[in-house]
Formats: structure tokens, sequence, C-alpha cells
């Protein structure tokens, strides 16, 4: 298996150690990767509202770079994921638009994009092409124990067309990795919910207070710690942590770990080099033994 | 063929309950029936107090919205068979509004919160035509989507923000103002953009997309959020963290490729905002102290050359 993989902006920087584990899971799995270093920024969204063409140009651009390789995309960031599909449908759905999209991209890099290439995250990469029994035969540390509750981003749920969930208002999908990987899932009510961090710099109140009920309803649930696949939602929940414990008046301690940390960790990596260290909120309990 | 449901209402009564509780009423269902219908026949077979709010049965008067299984749907407009679950089907009353019966919420905190946006034509002063303002096709289109909404409120009832901050103008007054925003007879535009670029308004949102997944019409208020955004970037109304923010985006990706981390904070909260970027500096210690801060010389993507070139060439026709 191999895949050309998209890091997204945050895994080059503030959330470097979700890109260190992702590499360590996949040799640990034989997923090839081959990293897309010339691919831009998906735009997260925002690009798209300050001019939506050239968000679609950035994004064909990016599928037209894997299409040269042969290869199908991962991400490892939700927003990089929810993105990409959204770009893909419009473009795809519009084949006038696909057309002019495709001959601005021409005129800049001599490349077209053709409609062939398939953008997949890290956990879909493992539910739907490695397999959870596969998965399973290859874990050596279970993670007994630990209850673990996903917080699975916008992006992973919405809008439900842009995504493979089979039940996107009430999926399994995390919390049968969770499984897999000996954990035990926690359901809690917000684990659907907004993080927050779209609007931290906006509204700081209101990010905090989103981010804040969500720790505490996962909290509240039993969960010992959260696990998500987006890193945006892992900058919020974890480095602005202190600042929702004061908001929502209690405090928190919930470590919060990118879904390849639990992975490469489950395969037998050291917490330590899956650097759970340079976690704001450090793990306690299991995950710290 | 008929089957037992199990339909578990959130029962209220003011007079009695401190709380809302669950009811559950077990009830023989036909193949092909909606929510509404099924809730009629709980009335009629099992309970006449049971509360709730319809009219036209027919998705179009937006009175029926309520949550099944935890998120916003018309009940005139969902079968039972797409929402019962081992059996069981979850049913409340919308959220983000105060309870007043069973199913029925009070939905004068989203009416009045049209209020925030002019949701009425602003035609100036100029002469009155003899009959009607007209409009070209391709002038209604760009508002048809916002001229579907039919007031159900499912959207702020799921709405994120909504949920933590009731002055958030929320996602249907934001549709109501882009119905105006749009409409080619509309003389109030750059007024309107003003109002909805204040703290609360259009840039409060934070992109979570429920509101468009559960908006039964075609208005889907993110969407239209987007294109007021566009807009607002196009037209130059700046002042605020989240046209900054967007602002940053544009100008570290049209140059690297990528973003630049240690930027972006400081280009959103305003490089004059003293306060603002003071508060950056406890997470930015925190960071540092990790190692978690990102690298003060920002990478750049291979062929940046590419990116470089398409982001000039369209700040050229911004012009």
């Amino acid at each position: 298996m191999k895949y050309a993989l998209y890091t997204g902006c945050v895994a080059k920087g503030a959330g470097r150690e979700n890109l260190v584990a992702t590499y360590l899971a996949c040799e640990k799995l034989g997923i090839e990767l081959v990293e897309m270093t010339d691919a831009a920024c998906c735009g997260a969204g925002v690009i798209n509202e300050d001019n939506p063409m050239v968000a679609d140009i950035m994004n064909a651009r990016t599928f037209s770079l894997a299409e040269a390789q042969g290869l199908d995309i991962m991400n490892i960031c939700t927003t990089c994921q929810g993105v990409h599909r959204k770009a893909q449908r419009k473009l795809e759905g519009k084949p006038d638009h696909m057309a002019r999209v495709n001959d601005e991209l021409e005129r800049d890099t001599g490349r077209r994009y053709k409609g062939e290439v398939k953008v997949k995250h890290f956990y879909e990469v493992l539910l739907n092409d490695y397999g959870l029994e596969k998965l399973k035969e290859k874990v050596v540390n279970p993670l007994s124990g630990l209850k673990l509750g996903a917080f699975y981003g916008c992006y992973a749920t919405r809008p439900p067309e842009v995504n493979d969930l089979e039940n996107p208002d009430d999926p399994d999908e995390l919390e049968n990795l969770i499984e897999a990987l000996g954990a035990t899932p926690i359901r809690y009510d917000e684990r659907l919910k907004c993080c927050g961090f779209p609007i931290a710099m906006v509204n700081k109140k209101n990010s905090m207070q989103l981010g804040g009920n969500a720790i505490v309803s996962a909290k509240e649930a039993g969960a010992d710690a959260m696990v998500t696949p987006c890193p945006l939602c892992h900058l919020n929940l974890d480095a602005y942590q202190p600042d929702m414990e004061s908001r929502v008046g209690r405090k928190l301690d919930m470590p919060i770990l990118h879904i390849p940390q639990l992975v490469a960790m489950a395969l037998g990596v050291s917490k330590e080099a899956v650097r759970l260290q340079t976690h704001i909120v450090r793990p306690t309990g299991l995950l710290a033994s | 063929m008929a089957s037992k449901v199990t339909m578990r209402i959130q029962r209220f009564d003011p007079a009695v309950d401190k709380e809302p509780h669950d009811q559950d009423f077990e009830i023989e269902l036909p193949a092909g029936i909606t929510i509404l219908k099924a809730l009629n026949k709980v009335r009629a077979e099992k309970d006449p107090t049971l509360a709730l709010r319809y009219s036209c049965g027919s998705a179009i008067c937006g009175s029926c919205a309520l949550k099944v299984n935890g998120h916003a749907r018309l009940a005139c407009k969902t079968q039972v068979s797409d929402c019962t679950i081992d059996g069981v089907m979850r049913v409340g009353p919308i959220g983000n509004l105060k309870i007043l019966r069973d199913l029925v919420v009070d939905m004068d905190p989203f009416l009045e919160s049209l209020g925030k946006v002019k949701p009425y034509l602003e035609a100036g002063n100029g002469s009155v035509p003899e009959l009607e303002r007209t409009q070209r096709p391709e002038e209604f289109l760009q508002i048809d989507p916002s001229t579907t909404c039919i007031l159900c409120a499912a959207c702020y009832s799921d709405c994120n923000v909504l949920a933590v901050d009731e002055n958030f103008f929320g996602p249907a007054t934001l549709a109501k103002a882009h119905r105006f925003i749009f409409d080619s007879r509309d003389v109030d535009t750059p007024e309107r953009m003003r109002a909805i670029s204040a703290k609360t308004g259009v840039w409060d949102c934070t992109h979570c997309g429920e509101c468009s997944t559960r908006c039964p019409t075609e208005t889907k208020p993110l969407e239209r959020i987007e294109e007021i955004r566009t807009k607002a970037m196009a037209d130059g109304f700046h002042g605020n963290a989240g046209a900054r923010h967007a602002l940053g985006f544009r100008e570290t990706v049209g140059k690297r490729g990528i973003l630049d981390e240690n930027y972006l904070p400081a280009r959103s909260m305003g490089f004059f905002n003293i306060p603002g970027l003071l508060s950056l500096v406890p997470i930015g210690l925190r960071m540092m102290m990790r190692g978690k801060n990102p690298p003060l010389i920002p990478h750049k993507i291979d062929k940046v050359d590419e990116v470089k070139k398409t982001f000039a060439r369209f700040e050229e026709l911004r012009k």
C-alpha cells in the first residue's frame, strides 16, 4: 500500500507530533508514504471564502500532483480532508467550472486535474483499505483499560455528502478503531460538536466555551483521554485547555491524542517516540505509565 | 407493512415538571408514515395531551421542526423508517430555545433575531415604479437559495455557536441578511455589510456545518455565510479579526504555499491591537515550553512559484 501523504500546515508547524506518529504507525503497518512536499495549503475553508477560484485552483493543483505520481492522497487532518472532498465534489459536479479551473492551473503549472485521485484520511485508510481485522493482528501493545472518547471534528461528519461514514449523525467508525486497538470507546454527548478553533481569534470566549463543553462532556462520560483525527481540534482542546478550564470553571486535565499517536502506541511505538511529552496537557494515568 | 415502533418522546409540563423527561409510546405504524403523522397517531390513540406545533404537513410552513435522535428535522418531511434504530426513535423539541410544553418551544428569540439585519427591502427614496420593482432572472438566481427559507429554526436549533452565545446572529438571520445584501433592488448593501461585520455577526460562525446539514430547504445557511464573507473580503470590510484572519491566509499561503502559524495569530488580532497581541503571549509561551511553537523561519513548499503565480494573477484581477 502506498499513498501520497498530504501533511497539511499544522503537522509542519504546531502539531509536528502528528506527522512523526503517522510515519511511525505506517512503518509498522507496511504502508508506504510519499510526502507531498510540493502541495499547497488546502485553504481550510478560509481561502475559499476570500477567493473561491484561487482555492479551487490550489486544491486542483494538489490533486494533479498526486495524479502525476499515480497515487491516492492520504490526509492526516479532517479539515484538509473535508476541504479536499468539498473541492472535488464541486469540481466534478460542475464540468464548466472544472474546465476553467484546469485552464488556470495549466497556465501556471502545465498540469490538469483529471478527476482520478481519491482523498482519504488516515483513519479511513485503516478502516477501509487496510482493514480492522488485519490491524488487530498487528497490535502488540493493546491499550487495555484505557477509556477513550473520540472527538470527530466538524469536517469528519459534515456535510454528510462529502464523507464516507455509514451514519454521519451517529457514527461508529472511530469507536470501532479505538476498540480494535484494545481500548474502550466512550460515547459522549458532544463528540460531534465543534471544538471552537475556527473562532479562537474572533471570539475567544465562545471558542473556549465550545471546547470546554466538549471536554466536560467527555470527562463526565468517564473518558481518560480524548482522541481526534483533526489537528486543529487537537490544537484548541490541548493548547487552550488552561483557558477552557477558566471558562468552564473547573479543572479538566484531559489529554488530547492524535489518531496516529494512538495507533502507533498500540503497534508498539513508545509514548516518547510519538511525542506525548510535547502536549500541553501531559497524559496521566495509564498513558503515563 | 405495519411495524411496532417505540417512540421515545420528550415530555415537559411546566405546571408539574422541573425537568423534561422521556416517555415511551409503543405504537403500530404503517409503512411510509412520516414522523408528524406518527405523532398525531400517538395523540389520537395514546395521549391527547401531547403538545406539538404543526400546520401544513407539506414542508412549506416550517412549524413542525423537532429533534429526531438528537438532530433537527421537519417532522412532516421525515420518514419514521429512516429514523428508527433497533425499533426505537427519540423525539424531542428543537434546541437553543426555551421549551414551553412537550415539543413546543418559544420561537420569539429566533424571530426577534431576524430583526438584527433589517429583513426587508430598502429600495431607497427614488422614484416609485408604477408596478413592481423588477429583477432580471440572473439577478434573482443570486438570492434564489436564501429566499427558500421557511423559518423552521432547524438551523437555529443545532447551531453550535448559538448553544454558547445567544447574541450570535445565527444561521437563519445571516441567510436572511444574504437575501437582501445580494438583492439587486436593495440600496442598503454597504450599511448591511458594516452591520454584519460587527462582533457576533458573520465572522463569529465556526463553520461547523450543522445549519446546512439540518436545513430542509435550499437555503443552506453556511453557503450563504461563505458568500457574505467573500463579498466582505472583496468590498474591503477588513476591520475585524475574521477578515484579517483571511488576509493572513492570503498573504502567507500566496507567498510560501503554506501557512505561517507565527504570523497568522498576530495578523488576525491586528498588529496595533496591543491587548489582543498580549492575549496571545500565554499560549505562545505554553507552546514554546513544550517545543511546539511553529518554526521561526517558516517553511516554503517545493514548486512554490506555481502557487505564487496563481495568487499574484488573481490579486491583479481583484484590483
